[in-house]
């Protein structure tokens, strides 16, 4: 049966590819980026400096859909900096759909407006450096940030990051309580941002918006610390 | 402002001290707002550890504890802590531990330095955190018109559309939204140009207009022009708008200045709502005092039972105004009274004059002057000693069942426990009274007082004022000096306890419909009174009034100190509590009670609510030292 292979590994590999990540980028913006060297994965998570980070997008595939806006938010475990924080609407190439317009709230004037991605990424990325990025849902911020970069610059540009969601999934989706509901057939418990939250004590809040939801998932980030891990915690064991 | 940080506004603003703030000192704090997290059970401050912020609660619980480990304060949701240690010399003074899962906003010191320079928010931190206190005073202010800001007055973000909507798309979401007015915007480049504005998305808009219900009709339905035309042509462009700190005076003056009746009010460029010349008609006190000289004009008890709606519409606008407790007792007590009067006026001109000299005395939240929208009749006659049974009962029945008639076709039920002339007996010459009252006082019995402790609140409605002064001099000298007596009476106002049972959970009776819901006049309102009205005898006051009571007991100097300020404070707010739950009732017409969901209670309110309620429970458990009964 297939094994999960030991968080060990997962670091190792990170380590690998950012030492060969920083001597293969030609790029400016992302030589710059890799030669800020990894964090040591033994530094305790109340060392490191964080940044919560929100894109909202087109749709979910990468390939087809495009960011919209992001939004992010610098914390340390000791707290969180909204007004430090950075949020951006992109231009994107399509033209916006009337549902993705209804549901970010954001128009096609202020879209027109907007600079194009590359115009901003520059600006993302250094914002990003020195820091351990903390998302909910690994799989829209790391594959569309991703695929942007090849797109614009034919250079990857991956980094070990911290997914508040794998981490709910991980306590949460487990133990005799869960196998059961699986195999009853029922709904596991959910692990979306909001519903998280509220195991948490966290309050609900009203807005759809990329900067809101990187507060929400550092909000998130200290409540899962507090509860499971501690100030001590080694920052690699968190890596995905 | 961004959206997260908005969010953040939000929140703090619904606040006290945040919700007085100027809105630039507002986005001061939020704009430096940093946010901390801790799980339940964990502490968050240790006592002499040095103190930086001021801590915010966003959601959670937590409690502080005294020098001595004892409980010092349970706090949650809005609540503030930190204050003491940043007010003296920087270390913390009451240590304070998680009970839940708490999310905090800290406020750096040197923007807490700043906030003190305000003496709103100075008055708040100094007042040992007490809320209670801080809101009543607030209630006596708050229906001032100069002092009160536009905000307060905006319920609802107003309704944007783009100029290029058709005329009938913004017809429909008018409609739709249930508004009377909707404000046009255009996209803008420049943020710092005139009547620019950022979005909550990001975007930037240009503030060009506004077109109302009356537009619709005169510039398009009458001068017939086409529904599918963009609406922005209904707008000349000229917009006059309000900031959203400005006083609502101001807000009147600028709408009469310039003959409007709707005003945008912007936070900084951003409209975050219309007023309407009718939110402040409506938040203005009416005097109700017109409605008493009213009822002397009435001539018979029909017409008088016609003046329902207008008592009730009184009632609702005193307490929507603001007006606080005291001020809504004393004129809905002056309309029952009123109305008792004029009653016992046409009675009289029926059945002729009386054949000895009478007095119609009332009991209970009428001779308190403390009367809410709703209540029973107490009364009883108190006859001149030449009372002769056989010659002069006949014209006393019928006055009282005249009297007691009218005033249940008026909207004050029949008192179920019996306490009305028209029972014989409370319909007695001043010497039986006398005696009644004698025998309560010297041979008290907790259970026989229990029935007739209400007659210890006895005022004169209208007759010979001096036969119930007598009783009142009568129970004010002999009272104080019965042990005994007030021994029982402390008893019994213990027996009644407020529904403070545990922390965030009040102790519930459940009604009929099965809601789980607290009896706020019998286990607040009636358990304070009772206390205050103990003391009140306790120190031969004659006052019948609970404030004025208060102030008898407070010149007699017999609770430790700051202890009346606290029990006045708990009565305005519990009678304020129970006054607008009636309110609400009565504009969602629904039959009027004193059951509170909690639920149904904002944040604030039930913060004050449950300390009052701790204030009426501290009062009683002094009381037995103070007065100890023995059988």
């Amino acid at each position: 049966m297939f094994k999960k292979r030991s968080q060990q590994s997962v670091i190792d590999e990170w380590q690998r590819y950012q030492a060969q990540q920083a001597k293969a980028c030609t790029n400016p913006t992302l030589q710059r980026f890799y030669q800020m060297p990894l964090m040591d994965p033994e530094v305790p998570l109340s060392e490191v400096s964080f940044v919560a980070l929100d894109f909202e997008t087109t749709g979910l595939d990468p390939r087809e859909n495009e960011i919209v806006s992001f939004g992010l938010v610098p914390f340390t475990l000791r707290s969180i900096r909204p007004s430090d924080g950075y949020y951006q609407v992109v231009k994107p190439k399509c033209i916006l759909s009337e549902e993705s317009i209804a549901f970010h709230r954001i128009t096609h004037s202020q879209v027109a407006s907007a600079p194009p991605l590359e115009r901003v990424l520059d600006e993302l990325l250094g914002r990003l450096s020195g820091c351990i990025v903390v998302v909910h849902y690994q799989h829209i911020e790391r594959p569309f940030l991703d695929l942007a970069c090849r797109k614009l610059w034919g250079e990857h540009c991956l980094f070990p990051l911290i997914d508040t969601m794998a981490i709910e999934a991980r306590w949460e989706r487990r133990g005799w309580k869960h196998q059961l509901k699986e195999a009853l057939g029922l709904q596991p418990v959910s692990i979306r941002l909001d519903n998280s939250r509220q195991r948490y004590g966290l309050p609900t809040y009203s807005a759809h918006h990329a900067k809101v939801d990187a507060m929400a998932t550092a909000e998130l980030f200290l409540a899962q610390v507090a509860r499971h891990y501690s100030p001590t915690t080694a920052i690699g064991q968190l890596w995905e | 402002m961004e959206a997260e940080l908005r969010e953040i506004r939000d929140h703090l603003s619904q606040h006290p001290p945040f919700d007085k703030l100027l809105d630039e000192l507002l986005d001061d704090v939020v704009g430096n707002i940093e946010i901390t997290y801790f799980k339940a059970d964990s502490i968050i401050l240790e006592r002499g550890q040095p103190i930086h912020a001021l801590s915010y609660i966003r959601s959670g619980a937590v409690e502080t504890y005294h020098y001595n480990g004892e409980l010092y304060n349970r706090l949650e949701e809005g609540d503030i802590f930190g204050q003491f240690g940043l007010l003296r010399q920087g270390k913390v003074r009451f240590p304070v531990k998680a009970i839940e899962d708490t999310l905090l906003y800290l406020i750096p010191k040197t923007i807490f330095d700043r906030l003190c320079d305000n003496d709103s928010f100075a008055d708040f931190v100094e007042l040992s955190g007490s809320r209670l206190k801080s809101t009543v005073d607030e209630s006596l202010r708050e229906n001032d018109l100069m002092t009160t800001r536009v905000r307060k007055l905006i319920s609802r973000l107003p309704l944007m559309v783009e100029i290029t909507v058709s005329i009938q798309e913004a017809a429909r979401l008018m409609t739709e939204n249930v508004v009377s007015s909707v404000l046009l915007i255009e996209p803008a480049d420049e943020e710092d140009s005139d009547g620019v504005f950022r979005g909550d998305e990001g975007g930037l808009w240009r503030l060009k207009g506004m077109v109302t219900d009356e537009d619709l009709r005169s510039q398009v339905v009458a001068a017939g022009v086409k529904t599918d035309r963009p609406v922005g042509q209904l707008s000349d462009g000229r917009l006059i708008t309000i900031q959203s700190d400005e006083s609502v005076n101001e807000a009147m003056l600028t709408m009469l200045r310039n003959h409007i009746q709707r005003l945008p009010v912007l936070h900084r460029r951003r409209p975050v709502g219309v007023l309407h010349l009718s939110d402040i008609v409506r938040y203005e006190t009416n005097s109700s005092l017109y409605l008493a000289s009213n009822i002397f004009s009435r001539n018979s008890v029909r017409d008088l039972s016609r003046l329902i709606p207008e008592i009730r519409a009184a009632f609702i606008r005193l307490v929507e105004a603001g007006s606080n407790a005291k001020m809504i007792g004393d004129a809905m007590s002056s309309i029952g009274r009123s109305l008792m009067r004029r009653l016992i006026e046409l009675a009289e001109d029926e059945l002729g004059p009386a054949p000895i000299p009478y007095c119609f005395m009332v009991h209970g939240s009428l001779a308190r002057h403390e009367q809410s929208v709703i209540t029973d009749q107490d009364n009883a006659l108190v006859l001149h000693d030449s009372f002769d049974p056989q010659h002069h009962d006949e014209y006393f029945k019928m006055l009282a069942k005249k009297v007691s008639d009218g005033l249940d076709a008026c909207g004050y039920e029949y008192c179920k426990g019996g306490i009305m002339a028209t029972n014989e007996q409370w319909r007695q010459p001043l010497a039986q009274w006398r005696r009644y009252f004698d025998e309560w006082i010297a041979d008290p019995d907790p259970q026989r007082l229990l029935h007739s402790c209400i007659f210890f609140d006895l005022d004169a409605v209208y007759g010979e004022e001096y036969l119930v002064e007598n009783l009142q001099d009568m129970i004010a000298t002999k009272a104080r000096y019965n042990p005994r007596f007030l021994g029982a009476m402390a008893r019994n106002a213990s027996n009644r306890r407020p529904p403070l049972g545990f922390f965030r959970t009040f102790v519930m009776e459940t009604d009929g419909r099965q809601h789980k819901v607290i009896n706020i006049k019998g286990r607040g309102l009636a358990p304070i009174t009772d206390v205050i009205r103990v003391h009140a005898l306790a120190v031969g006051s004659k006052a019948q009034n609970s404030a004025e009571r208060l102030r008898d007991i407070e010149h007699a100097n017999i609770l430790p100190v700051g202890q009346v300020d606290k029990l006045q404070y708990a009565l305005e707010f519990i009678a304020l509590v129970r006054m607008r739950h009636q309110a609400f009732e009565l504009r969602n017409d629904q039959a009027i009670d004193n059951a509170i969901e909690p639920e149904n209670i904002d944040t604030a309110e039930r913060h004050n609510l449950k300390e009052a309620f701790q204030v009426v429970n501290n009062a009683q458990n002094f009381l037995p030292y103070r007065y100890p009964y023995s059988a």
